[in-house]
């Protein structure tokens, strides 16, 4: 990149530089993108009929009523404790079982071993929605539907192909006189493992876990077809359940809406660069 | 082969055998085979099936004779798979275009406040479907906006977008489209970033303006990208169901105007599982292998155009 001082510079290249157009397309999206937010939050904090004669601006009166009518019914904070053991839960296992066959995978290298690597990885290219109908029949069988924990092992399957494929990349890149000098040291491999290879670990499992923990977190599919039981159902089935409840106060609707979506949008806001780069590697798999 | 026999040598347990290691293997594949690789392969084979749980009965093909000839079936069926095409179309226009062109925008590196637009441009895509679609859903009803666009001279809006079979298709692609506008533009950002500076420096001293930098230079170059794009969306698509769901309903409604394969499937193969309609898990997973094989038939080739050679 050439670096010109600014002296050097013309006044034409200077109003060049500035990307007038550009800026008019990417303010006018930014627009198109925050509008439908903005209007999800102003109106939330409105009464159910003052949405209709000012829906576009701030509230005249602000009204918190929504939130706490929502927050004290109960159900709404069940739905999101249920969604955090299930995610929590799943990511734990995800990483884990990952890091366990990275450590093998990094180090046992055969004929066999890239035929395991090759087939496990396969998954992340595979919609397992296609195979609705024999889970339905598998969890069934187990004894889990309607239960949280059906979905665990569901989205386990679904992290573990990302999980080995990103950490094994990354624990190739380890040098092995790191983990071998634990092991000459005379610690038993599972020591090593623990003390030495999860913490250098560390940076990639982070990646993993933004990685999947938008699509565990908002997924609908799977938790509409194995739970029905009200007690046990997860955010978003809850919210749906709660749309139709609430469908004559629209104000309730968009507070719900709202309290659903804040912690990805606070976790979002907080850490961006890595959701981007974890969901837009995360979009590869499908 | 030789290395880790004179290694061996050295230390038998410096080198542990490969049982050894199939230890640590062990807790991913378990779950890996039983909840990923064998539903898909028994999906394929229930559709040569009839039947419900624990009383199933081989059919042969007949699950896919009734698909494409039986008339109920095969209307709803072709029904949904033009919707899904279309829907896709909109994606590859709407969706992956505007990409392209907010990317080439994001990646000139004398604009300013690049990052703040990518972190709005990917603000929805962070959202649940579930939310965005109930949110857009009141946002386009006439009933809560129709006065205040009335009275702002901008009436002819407030319409039933959503209820009107012409419009609703269209409406839920665009929404779809919203939502996931972040992923193709952070994809052909992080391609664009790779393009050489010196070489788009170079080309325009000859005289080339940007359309042509853009053409002839970075567009050859993030080819591979453009692909995965399109492999992504079409995956997406015929997966999409959650944007369906919430907008309109498990129905396509209106009149099955917004039926795609993903709701066609949900409603064939798994609706019947609740006690208001007989769920029939063979056709349902007829349409899961079909989506399933046509997934492979455009993926392998789509891969094959932009990944290989040049």
């Amino acid at each position: 990149m050439l670096k010109t001082k600014p002296e050097k510079r013309t006044r034409s290249m200077k109003v060049a530089n500035m990307h007038i157009p550009s800026h008019l397309v990417l303010l006018l999206w930014s627009f198109i993108a925050l509008f439908p937010i903005w209007v999800l939050v102003v109106n939330s904090f409105k009464t159910r009929l003052s949405i209709y004669s000012n829906p576009f601006w701030l509230p005249t009166k602000w009204n918190f009523k929504n939130y706490s009518d929502v927050l004290k019914s109960g159900d709404f904070l069940r739905y999101f404790q249920n969604s955090l053991i299930v995610v929590i839960l799943s990511l734990a296992i995800v990483l884990i079982v990952g890091a366990l066959a990275a450590y093998a995978l990094a180090n046992w290298k055969s004929k066999l071993s890239s035929g395991i690597y090759f087939f496990m990885i396969a998954g992340m290219m595979l919609p397992i929605k296609i195979a609705s109908i024999r889970l339905l029949d598998l969890i069934k069988g187990l004894g889990l539907l309607n239960t949280i924990w059906s979905l665990v092992p569901i989205y386990c399957a679904m992290g573990i192909p990302i999980s080995v494929f990103v950490l094994t990349a990354f624990m190739r890149g380890v040098p092995a006189e790191l983990t071998e000098s634990g092991f000459i040291d005379g610690a038993s491999r599972l020591k090593v493992f623990r003390v030495i290879v999860l913490p250098l670990l560390k940076p990639a499992m982070a990646t993993v876990a933004i990685y999947n923990l938008v699509p565990f977190w908002n997924d609908l599919w799977f938790p509409l077809i194995f739970i029905s039981d009200e007690k046990n159902k997860t955010l978003l089935l809850g919210v749906t359940r709660l749309f139709g409840q609430y469908q004559t106060d629209w104000s309730k609707v968009l507070a719900v809406l709202a309290l659903s979506a804040l912690p990805v949008i606070a976790l979002y806001l907080m850490m961006s660069k890595q959701f981007i780069k974890g969901l837009t590697a995360g979009a590869v798999k499908g | 082969m030789q290395q880790s026999k004179s290694l061996r040598k050295f230390g038998a347990s410096l080198r542990p055998s490969g049982w050894y290691w199939m230890l640590y293997l062990l807790p991913g594949l378990l779950i890996y085979v039983v909840f990923m690789a064998y539903p898909l392969i028994a999906s394929i084979q229930l559709s040569f099936y009839t039947g419900s749980f624990g009383n199933r009965t081989f059919v042969g093909f007949q699950n896919y004779i009734t698909l494409f000839t039986d008339p109920t079936h095969s209307s709803r069926f072709f029904n949904a798979f033009g919707h899904t095409w279309i829907f896709f179309a909109i994606h590859m226009v709407v969706q992956n275009m505007l990409g392209i062109l907010f990317a080439v925008m994001l990646t000139n590196r004398t604009m300013r406040g690049r990052s703040i637009y990518q972190t709005i441009i990917f603000l929805p895509t962070t959202l649940a479907v579930v939310v965005t679609g109930y949110l857009w859903k009141l946002i386009l009803s006439p009933v809560w906006t129709g006065d205040i666009l009335a009275s702002m001279g901008l009436g002819f809006l407030a319409q039933p977008w959503l209820g009107n079979e012409s419009t609703a298709l269209v409406c839920v692609a665009l929404v779809s489209c919203w939502q996931w506008m972040g992923i193709p533009t952070m994809m052909f950002v992080a391609a664009l970033q790779g393009v050489s500076e010196e070489l788009i420096e170079a080309s325009s001293l000859e005289g080339a303006n940007s359309w042509h930098i853009f053409r002839h230079i970075k567009l050859p170059l993030i080819k591979p990208v453009v692909g995965i794009v399109t492999i992504l969306t079409f995956v997406n698509n015929f997966n999409a169901f959650d944007v369906v769901y919430s907008m309109e309903n498990a129905n396509g409604a209106p009149n099955y105007a917004t039926d795609l394969i993903g709701t066609l499937f949900y409603r064939v193969g798994i609706a019947g599982q609740h006690p208001v309609a007989i769920a029939d898990a063979g056709l349902g997973a007829t349409i899961a292998t079909i989506t399933f094989l046509m997934l492979s038939i455009f993926v392998i080739p789509t891969l094959i155009k932009t990944q290989g050679g040049d």
